[in-house]
């Protein structure tokens, strides 16, 4: 199906999120659509989905102009939609999700669950996405879910289909899965359009890459011509470091020293065990591994988050065993958590009160139990030009931000003191490759300040471009660190559990 | 990680605690059934007065060797509690200890009297009627993720209206209608202030309930009290299903009833076979869900939100009505006395399923027709503390089985598209 959207302008208050969009996808063709956070891809997705109304312009598909009230019109125009999150009822079957809205039934209104199981199944079958159509979605992992929605729209026929993000939920493996099963799709002449700010993933999979930036269509490229460089320069509108500039460490005293670590979950099985590690002042120590791995429960030990079950925890002499998550922060250290919008920011307040939330109580923020609104937007604002906020002011909440400006708020809040430890996890994640960009040259100013850095990610690129030293974390075990540079592919068999003396050939580096 | 491996011991535990529950029920049994008892022998009636095939004998019990009978069993439960266990039966044996409890009252308030079987079997099912019609209210509206806490306001409303309908039109049909009527009437205001306008659903539902209250009490006082013939209506009588009707106990327990209870057994199968099998159901549940995802497959949510309450206000409508219609034949002020909690309490044991809140319906039936049975036979307990049985035991039983009870994802959470 060709799709043409013509003059496509949404407004929502106070922003132009589309600016006269125009965007050709050709019959059997995967069209990338590339673009920061907040660049209107996602608008752009939802109007064509039927889930917004444009202001002004056109959609035609095959020629032919497109009315879409909602999204019952999209289906019936043949447009498919994935979501980054998924829109799958999670008590329901894979069959009882795909059919919805579109049931057979019988007499009574009694669904026919025989006949959509045995059509899921050879749905399935056919388009080379095996799921088992009788499964509770909720038991499925996130990999097949994204299989179960994609389905869902191939059930529908659509001849469209759009992928919101799609990799942001995958492991390197299942994106290969789902890389096969576009191809199979784009090969009956089907279209697609593939959304990412990903530009590994662009130069895999598209066919034409268009960029949008601040809701225009800033340029389209041809992904065999183009190197990943000039789509991100395209992309950010400014030249990109996409590798970070980085002078060897210059290591001081031990900063973090943990011996003998030991974290339970709430049932009192152990999530982190037997773990020792020194990370010195001025050095980036990255703690690398497949997430679940034990990763998240280290770090909030570390932070005084999570009670320690057994061992001891310092941070430049203090114990943090039996000292509060206040008095740990207070005294030094700042916590970048891995997720923003839980842990890190409070979505309801503005962007200059939770640029306090660490130092809520504390001089000149408070005064006899007062907040000093005065002294919070100067500090805020300050920060903002500081560390390149893009926020239309102070007093905006921090949840109507975009990924990567929200991340921006949690970094100026955590960096912007002296401290001696930095716990960053996953400090990137979600976040487009200018923010990116940002926040490593960040991480590292911060090291030649002379802190400590603890990164946990599980970007295994963004441990190898930051590492000092590199650990890998395996069921809840930790090895290394190792010095870098250190083979990526080491890195990845550690991950996955490989013995080091094997992987390196030697006995652990780094660490005496 | 070996996560899995301390699950047992949770297990284990909260198998534990049933035993102590055990054990207590156990103290009661042997230290006041078996040692108070006012006479040697309980009679147990199984026979009703009206026609029958044939007469069953009269059950007569030794009141000492029966308790002791039963206590010994629940002895063996608390020892296997405590010991091995009786892993996924673990529930239904506290049940099988609760049952047997029961059984070990009632021998011991029989003592030198006669207890009816029928009458209570009977009775139980009769005052289930609006408890489970209220319970079906709470699925529907619930299940499309609408939080109905006004059951109780629908009840009175339903209550009073169909009074009023039924003494004006002299027909009890015409007042089922009018009942039906105000039940909407009520969830129409809910359906508008939480699902058009955003409204929360809790404080809602507790505006309603006391704006029904109040508005009821006002016109009870300050018209039907002036006008008896307002408040004198029509109610239906007791059908009796040839035949089947006389099989002894069964008959007059299932086959010799009101229409409305017949009524409430047919809502209960419809709305469960609706609600699980359906296309209607599969979507109702989808919204309640994830609206969302029903909204990007072409489902009106807001719509579909708005029948499934109004459609919830003429269960509890109808459940309303039970009152004038059926139970007693006159509306007076707040009397309903709370039987709307009691539905929303029967919704949440029978865990968002119409089988399963009919289930929870009859066990608060049950405990509310025994305290009047009991009143009949002047049992040495306080009437006033006898009348607090369905409430004890609602505690009892919403605090035992709750625990891993799970709404519809999406209940109690206005649905705006962005």
């Amino acid at each position: 199906m060709r799709l043409e959207l013509k003059g496509i302008t949404k407004r929502f208050p106070g922003v132009v999120a589309n600016d006269r969009v125009d965007l050709v996808v050709e019959s059997g063709e995967v069209h990338g659509l590339l673009g920061e956070n907040g660049a209107g891809k996602s608008t752009l997705m939802n109007i064509l989905y039927g889930l917004y109304g444009a202001d002004e312009g056109e959609i035609l598909v095959d020629g032919q102009r497109l009315e879409l009230e909602d999204p019952g019109d999209a289906i019936d125009a043949g447009i498919g939609m994935v979501h980054q999150h998924f829109m799958l009822v999670p008590v329901f079957t894979v069959a009882e999700n795909i059919v919805l809205g579109v049931e057979h039934t019988q007499r009574l209104g009694k669904l026919d669950r025989e006949r959509a199981s045995a059509e899921v199944a050879a749905l399935a079958e056919r388009s080379g996405l095996p799921v088992d159509p009788d499964a509770k979605v909720e038991d499925l992992p996130v990999g097949i879910q994204q299989r179960v929605e994609i389905l869902k729209a191939l059930y529908r026929d659509a001849r469209l289909l759009i992928l919101d993000e799609p990799t942001a939920v995958l492991t390197p493996q299942e994106a290969d899965d789902l890389f096969e099963a576009i191809r199979a799709f784009t090969d009956e002449g089907r279209s697609v359009i593939f959304i990412s700010h990903k530009l590994r993933e662009h130069r895999a999979i598209a066919d034409r890459i268009s960029v949008l930036r601040r809701g225009r269509i800033v340029g389209t490229a041809d992904p065999r011509t183009t190197s990943e460089q000039e789509l991100a320069n395209l992309m950010v509108g400014r030249p990109v470091e996409l590798s970070v500039q980085r002078p060897p460490a210059t290591p001081g005293p031990a900063v973090l020293q943990v011996r003998g670590l030991r974290v339970e979950d709430a049932l009192g099985a152990p999530v982190v065990e037997d773990v020792d590690l020194t990370i010195n002042a001025a050095e980036i120590v990255a703690v690398a591994g497949v997430e679940g791995n034990g990763q998240t429960p280290l770090v909030r030990a570390v932070t005084g988050l999570q009670a320690i079950a057994d061992g001891e925890v310092t941070i430049a002499g203090r114990p943090v065993n039996g000292a509060t998550r206040k008095e740990v922060l207070r005294d030094g250290t700042g916590h970048v958590p891995e997720d923003r919008s839980s842990d890190g920011l409070v979505a309801d307040f503005s962007v200059a009160e939770n640029l306090i939330l660490n130092l809520w109580d504390a001089e000149p923020f408070a005064r006899k139990g007062t907040l000093q609104f005065a002294a919070i937007n100067d500090h805020a604002r300050e920060l903002v030009s500081a560390y390149d906020i893009r926020t239309p002011s102070v007093a905006t909440t921090a949840g109507s931000l975009s990924g990567g400006n929200q991340q921006k708020v949690v970094v100026a809040r955590e960096f912007d003191r002296p401290i001696d430890l930095l716990v960053a996890s996953q400090p990137t994640r979600g976040v487009d490759v200018g923010s990116i960009e940002y926040i490593h040259t960040q991480l590292v100013a911060k090291r030649d300040e002379g802190t400590a850095v603890l990164l946990v990610s599980s970007e295994l690129d963004e441990v190898l471009a930051l590492a000092d030293r590199v650990a890998v974390m395996f069921h809840g075990r930790l090895v290394g660190p190792f010095d870098t540079p250190i083979s990526k592919e080491a890195v990845g068999r550690m991950m996955a559990g490989a013995d080091p003396e094997e992987v390196l050939g030697t006995a652990p580096g780094g660490q005496p | 990680m070996s996560q899995t491996v301390t699950a047992p011991a949770a297990q284990r535990r909260r198998e534990r605690r049933f035993g102590v529950f055990s054990l207590l029920v156990l103290a009661v049994m042997l230290g006041v059934f078996a040692t108070s008892a006012r006479g040697e022998q309980a009679t147990f009636v199984l026979n009703d007065a009206r026609g029958q095939l044939f007469e069953l004998p009269n059950l007569v019990v030794d009141v000492v060797p029966a308790v002791l009978v039963l206590s010994a069993i629940v002895a063996v439960i608390a020892y296997r509690q405590f010991t091995t266990g009786f892993g996924s039966k673990a529930v239904l044996l506290v049940g099988v200890v609760a049952l047997l409890f029961v059984l070990a009252f009632l021998t011991w308030a029989a003592a030198e009297g006669q207890l009816s079987v029928v009458g209570l079997l009977r009775g139980s099912l009769a005052r289930a009627t609006p408890i489970a019609l209220g319970a079906l209210a709470g699925v529907v509206c619930e299940r499309a993720g609408v939080i109905n806490i006004a059951i109780e306001g629908q009840f009175l409303a339903g209550a009073f209206t169909a009074a009023v309908v039924s003494s004006l039109a002299s027909d009890p049909w015409i007042g089922l209608f009018g009942g039906i009527g105000a039940g909407v009437l009520v969830a129409f205001m809910l359906a508008g202030l939480t699902i058009q306008f955003k409204a929360d659903q809790i404080v809602v539902g507790v505006v309603l309930i006391v704006f029904a209250t109040g508005v009821t009490s006002f016109l009870n006082t300050q018209v039907l009290s002036g006008n008896p013939q307002l408040n004198s209506p029509t109610r239906f009588t007791a059908i009796a299903v040839p035949v089947l009707s006389e099989i002894p106990l069964i008959g007059p327990v299932f086959f010799r009833q009101s229409v409305m209870v017949f009524g409430m057994l047919i809502a209960v199968a419809t709305l469960h076979y609706a609600l699980f099998q359906t296309r209607w159901g599969l979507r109702l549940r989808s919204v309640g869900e994830h609206p969302k995802a029903a909204d990007t497959v072409g489902i009106n949510v807001l719509a579909t939100r708005y029948k499934a309450v109004l459609l919830g206000g003429v269960f509890a409508g109808i459940g309303g009505a039970w009152w004038t219609l059926d139970a007693v034949g006159q509306f007076s002020r707040e009397m309903t006395g709370g039987r709307g909690f009691i539905a929303l309490a029967a919704m949440l044991v029978g865990r968002y399923s119409p089988v399963g809140a009919f289930g929870a319906a009859l066990i608060f039936g049950f405990a509310d027709q025994i305290a009047t049975s009991l009143q009949l036979l002047r049992v040495p307990v306080p009437s006033d503390l006898l009348l607090t049985a369905p409430f004890l035991v609602t505690i009892l039983v919403v605090a035992g089985l709750m625990g891993r009870l799970r709404p519809p994802a999406a209940n109690g959470k206005p649905y705006t598209k962005e």
